[in-house]
């Protein structure tokens, strides 16, 4: 197994600055913290518990809200756990929902277990062959800035795999009070609708 | 006199139609079929085909957060896939309304049906889901008239399960 240079918050945050008003789920783990670490947003909603819901997640709102674009940010165990999402995403196909998979190789918030990505599981060539045509992998800055438009634009669902160092990154406070936080990001989506 | 023609589908079709229902999920089922076959063909409710169970509960725990109503349709199999899923709906308190087709339970001639079909409601209420069992075809659309409101008014996960005296598919595979 390989290492990578790309660190995942500086990627994470890099892609929020140009959210202006999308919607972010977060996988259960690393990724809720990569989200939450660039500041609170009332159209974050940080799941926990719930291992491979994210992206089915994101997909009953991006059907719910087709004018307003729908983020998935979540690590390569967190979508291994909810795999079929990616065919039934790649069936639907969705124009506002984007997943960005942060792929470190390894279940972080454990221990640092490896996943199956490790052993060379390449998530790029399942969502291609399960429909999501523009699926693509950034190992470098320069992927990620090309991405960038990509991900907030573009034709049919995106899928991207950023591979991360392995390296752990500091803990945040990510709001866990579903209740609240779900009222909060439903409040934030009907107040400011996109025509 | 009850119409040879008359199914509960059409009645609860008609339902989800008023209560503006725009997200149907699920994973097909016989005894549901006919409910199925009516969201597929209605251009207001995006109809979802699954992988699995679990991708309609957080499916349509996103139609709640993007201020629109979903139902998830299963058959009682499916509803063991879900069990950790469930847990977004509860903590979330997320209104929820399940239709689940019963196997293992009246009349079943399968007996890997049987386990999973004995445990459906106990799993359902133990993840915290109200479960409202129909019988009786004539009263599936009451039923689902006062589940819905337990749903998406009082803000409650309810389940209507449709038993197998009402399917009838004992003695498929």
């Amino acid at each position: 197994m390989s290492d990578y240079s790309l660190k995942r918050r500086e990627v994470v945050h890099r892609i929020l600055e140009n959210r202006g008003d999308a919607a972010v789920i977060t996988g259960i783990g690393n990724a809720s913290h990569d989200v939450a670490s660039a500041g609170d947003n009332s159209l974050n909603m940080y799941l926990f518990g719930v291992m491979g819901g994210a992206v089915m997640t994101a997909f009953g709102v991006a059907i719910a809200q087709p004018n307003r674009r729908v983020l998935v940010i979540t690590g390569d165990g967190e979508l291994l756990a909810g795999i079929g999402s990616l065919a039934t995403v790649g069936v639907e196909r969705p124009d506002n929902l984007s997943i960005i998979v942060i792929d470190n190789q390894a279940y972080g918030a454990t221990g640092g277990q490896l996943t199956h990505t490790a052993a060379g599981v390449d998530l790029v060539g399942i969502a291609k062959a399960s429909g999501i045509k523009r699926s693509e992998l950034l190992q470098s800055w320069e992927d990620v800035e090309r991405c960038v438009g990509e991900i907030y634009g573009g034709e049919g669902p995106f899928f991207g795999v950023v591979k991360v160092s392995s390296a752990q990154e500091p803990r945040v406070n990510v709001p866990n009070d579903g209740t609240l936080t779900a009222r909060r990001f439903r409040g934030a989506i009907s107040l400011s609708e996109p025509a | 006199m009850v119409d040879k023609d008359w199914h509960w589908a059409h009645e609860v079709h008609r339902h989800f139609r008023e209560i503006g229902i725009s997200q149907a999920a699920y994973v097909p089922d016989g005894g549901l079929a006919d409910l199925i076959k009516l969201c597929n063909a209605d251009e207001h409710i995006r109809s979802v085909v699954l992988t699995t169970e679990e991708e309609g509960v957080a499916q349509i725990a996103g139609a709640w957060l993007g201020g629109k109503r979903g139902v998830f349709l299963t058959q009682s199999g499916g509803v063991g896939n879900c069990i950790n899923m469930f847990s977004m709906i509860a903590e979330c308190r997320i209104p929820f309304f399940s239709m689940v087709s019963m196997r293992g339970q009246w009349g079943e001639t399968i007996p890997w049906q049987v386990p999973m079909g004995q445990a459906t409601a106990a799993a359902l209420e133990a993840a915290g889901v109200i479960v409202e069992t129909a019988w009786d075809p004539r009263e599936v659309p009451e039923m689902v008239e006062a589940c819905t409101k337990l749903a998406f008014d009082a803000g409650r996960a309810v389940a209507v399960v449709i038993s197998q005296r009402i399917t009838g598919t004992g003695d498929r595979g």
